[in-house]
């Protein structure tokens, strides 16, 4: 599915002939050694936590604009919350270059939708459905793509919430976290949404914000600037970058 | 006879700008028996006339299910059809794989044109000689697409292709303001009636020789069984034969294969390649 | 053509004793059996209109377009790109996703949208590599591609089965392109904004549209300029209307003065 971008090459005219727009190799002039390639062990520049919730006219997608190089807050300005289309929106952690790398496929597969222009548009579900494919697919082949990605939006109208890891590993839910999120803030969620189970989009908004707050307090890769993404039936947007409340009063030790 | 120096290959363009290979090719599909496929605003429905190439044999198959969405019936060289239909069965499955939904039939059928296209561009391939009328039901309703050897596909109000099939063409352009109003038995036994005027007079539709598809609405593609096919047969069988098959009695050729033809018969297509 | 059936007018590999290739000719010839397809370029956009032969009542209306998207965008200034076809329509069809893998690939490589010149050079190329080989026959259709962006403005390419391709203000392919040409030269088309394009393409249509030979087509147009938002779509149901109806009262128009010649 990837490889069909990475090189075009059109049909050949006849077996192992030319095709057009390439230069002809003939047979068994193939040299290197392309088959050895490392698989991927480890991220490099990371995102944290994604922070979704449904409430009762759609869904909310939360997370932090910091890209963390190790330990050291490197890169202050990284967007990772994207519009897939007016019915579905991505928040993704993890990685970042991997990110950057499947929104580009996602991109371009929304373009090749819209060129087709017959009516058809992609909802939450085949977009959750594809990733978790490409995630399980990759690996597979031992070389994953470092990410936790959470797709939100309106499935024939109800709101859909789920979320992929980088084995392939993925489920639905009301309530999502990723990353550090998944320990600090889930519980937080699921007591409020225990409480609450069908919340506006105010209620909503204000358990993500306190979410937000308590992660930034908590998580040592977190950022006070954030991203808030909300879909509904009126449409997507993306709000942002938001100021997490900060207090430091109670650290009296540092004064 | 002057022989056209031009039809040799489907690589070969004629000073016309015509394929004759690919023309050709069409003609494969009124070999096949007629077959009927119409819609009413929940359902598509695929009506068939089956043959046998013998008494011992048994009729051959006219409907092929594609998914529980889609099914075809097939008019032409049936052994082509089964490699378009396994291609189409495998390009549903990929979609519902990979996406979670079912796959829309207008996207299923430009799959299907482009990978016939390239059977006529290329001097180590052959079209298509097969004809298929694809009935199917998605978010936007019901569908009927009739596809030709040269890759042209149609969407379709109603459709009926191969031998005799004009007659069931005109009961169907006769009647076609009627079937989006009409109720799926209504539209069946339309199809019925549209199948029986491609007969000769002195043959009748039987559970035997008929098949019916069905696809719509809450109604996962099914092929309806003798009973079912019976009772929708007994509806209309009071009813007398209205135009039926007036033109020069030609007697069908036995068998669904090309191979069978008359070795005599001149390649003198009587129509033009649709370039539309 | 005095060389034609003299055998070497069978392959796209080889040329007639007099330096032509027939193959290709011929292949021309088939796109001029095809419904007449005009493209105007403005000052502010370039407009598509498609006379698109429909030959069976049992064909559903709006079935086999022959304007397509190659190229959308999801930024903020990136351009759209539009194609529309004459000729075989299944060979049309493998030239729009060719060219939609082109503007793919390109757009993986440097994140933008293809510049229309530079797609057009890859897609007559495509199209040239067809005329090349004996193993394979060429195109039997001719493309026209459009884009509109605020650097460049309003472009427009149409390209042969032969592979050659031209940049155009005004062209026509297809059945009537003779007499639609006739037409199209006597618009100031430099001038002209959209709207106005829109309505003389559909009346060009109409007017060079046989009813003795051809009896129903649909009229399908599309635009790509800046009331577009650089966007390239079908015209919107009222400017549509508009032109349709507007292409029908010249028809009359012209009908009546005929009448009064005689």
């Amino acid at each position: 599915m990837f490889s069909t971008y990475d090189t075009f090459s059109a049909p050949s005219f006849w077996q192992n002939g030319p095709s057009p727009g390439v230069i002809y190799n003939f047979p068994g002039s193939q040299t290197g050694n392309s088959h050895l390639f490392q698989h991927s062990q480890a991220p490099v520049t990371t995102a944290t936590s994604i922070v979704a919730i449904t409430f009762n006219k759609g869904v909310l997608i939360a997370g932090d604009m910091l890209g963390s190089y190790g330990s050291l807050a490197r890169f202050r300005n990284c967007p990772r919350i994207m519009k897939v289309n007016d019915n579905v929106i991505l928040g993704a952690g993890g990685d970042y270059a991997d990110f950057q790398y499947v929104k580009d496929f996602i991109d371009q597969k929304v373009i090749d939708e819209q060129c087709l222009d017959d009516g058809f548009i992609m909802k939450p579900k085949s977009l959750y459905c594809w990733l978790t494919r490409i995630m399980y697919n990759r690996r597979s082949k031992f070389d994953p793509f470092w990410n936790n990605f959470v797709v939100g939006g309106l499935q024939d109208g109800e709101p859909f919430l789920g979320t992929i890891d980088k084995l392939g590993t993925s489920y639905e839910d009301k309530t999502i976290c990723t990353g550090y999120g998944a320990y600090m803030a889930t519980p937080l969620l699921r007591d409020a949404m225990d409480k609450n189970p069908n919340p506006t989009e105010q209620e909503a908004r204000d358990l993500v914000n306190r979410c937000m707050e308590v992660l930034y307090y908590r998580d040592a890769r977190s950022f006070p600037k954030y991203q808030l993404a909300v879909i509904t039936a009126d449409g997507v947007s993306i709000e942002g970058p938001l100021e997490v409340k900060q207090n430091w009063n109670l650290a009296h030790m540092i004064h | 006879m002057f022989r056209n120096q031009y039809d040799s290959d489907v690589t070969v363009w004629s000073p016309q700008g015509r394929l004759h290979q690919v023309e050709y090719a069409m003609e494969a599909v009124k070999l096949g028996s007629a077959t009927v496929s119409l819609k009413n605003a929940t359902h598509a429905v695929l009506i068939a006339l089956k043959r046998a190439s013998s008494e011992l044999a048994a009729y051959q198959k006219k409907i092929i299910p594609i998914d529980n969405h889609v099914g075809v019936t097939i008019s032409g060289l049936t052994a082509d059809a089964r490699i378009l239909s396994r291609y189409m069965r495998q390009e549903c499955l990929n979609y519902k794989y990979s996406l979670d939904t079912l796959m829309p039939v207008s996207r299923l059928i430009s799959y299907l044109g482009n990978k016939m296209q390239v059977c006529t561009q290329r001097y180590d391939r052959r079209p298509y000689g097969v004809g298929l009328l694809v009935a199917g039901y998605d978010e936007q309703g019901p569908h009927i697409y009739q596809t030709c050897p040269s890759a042209n596909y149609f969407d379709c109000k109603a459709m009926a292709i191969g031998a005799r099939s004009q007659s069931a063409r005109t009961y169907l352009e006769k009647h076609l303001s009627e079937f989006p109003e009409a109720s799926v038995e209504e539209t069946v036994k339309h199809g019925l009636r549209a199948l029986r005027d491609t007969l000769a007079n002195e043959v009748e539709l039987t559970t035997k020789n008929v098949s019916i598809g069905l696809v719509g609405k809450g109604q996962q593609f099914k092929i309806l069984d003798e009973n079912e096919t019976a009772a929708y047969l007994a509806m209309i069988a009071g009813e007398e034969r209205r135009s039926g098959y007036t033109g020069p009695e030609v007697p069908p050729p036995s068998r669904d294969e090309a191979g069978d033809q008359d070795p005599s018969r001149d390649p003198l297509p009587s129509v033009a390649m649709e370039t539309e | 053509m005095s060389s034609i059936g003299t055998g070497y007018d069978l392959s796209a590999s080889q040329f007639s004793p007099d330096g032509r290739v027939f193959q290709v000719e011929y292949a021309v010839k088939a796109v001029e059996n095809s419904g007449t397809v005009i493209a105007l370029k403005g000052k502010d956009g370039v407009v598509f209109a498609v006379e698109k032969l429909v030959t069976s009542k049992l064909y559903e209306p709006g079935a086999n377009r022959r304007i397509f998207n190659i190229d959308s965008h999801v930024g903020m200034i990136d351009s759209h790109v539009g194609m529309a076809v004459s000729g075989l329509i299944a060979d049309a069809r493998q030239i729009v996703e060719i060219a939609r893998r082109e503007a793919a690939n390109y757009r993986a490589q440097y994140n933008v949208c293809i510049p229309l010149k530079y797609l057009n050079d890859r897609v007559s190329m495509y199209m040239h590599a067809y005329t090349l080989y004996s193993a394979v026959r060429p195109y039997g259709c001719s493309v026209i591609l459009s884009s509109y962006d605020n650097v460049d403005g309003p472009q427009m390419y149409m390209i042969d089965p032969s592979g050659v391709s031209y940049g155009y203000y005004g062209c026509a392919i297809g059945k009537a392109k003779q007499s639609a040409k006739t037409e199209i030269e006597k618009l100031k088309l430099t001038n002209m904004s959209t709207k106005d394009l829109v309505k003389e393409a559909a009346r060009i249509v109409y007017l060079v549209h046989d009813e003795l030979k051809d009896k129903n087509f649909e009229l399908e147009l599309s635009w790509v300029c800046a009331d577009s938002k650089g966007r390239h779509e079908k015209v919107p149901e009222l400017v549509y209307a508009e032109a349709e109806k507007s292409a029908k009262q010249a028809m009359e128009a012209d009908s009546d003065s005929d009448t009064e010649d005689m």
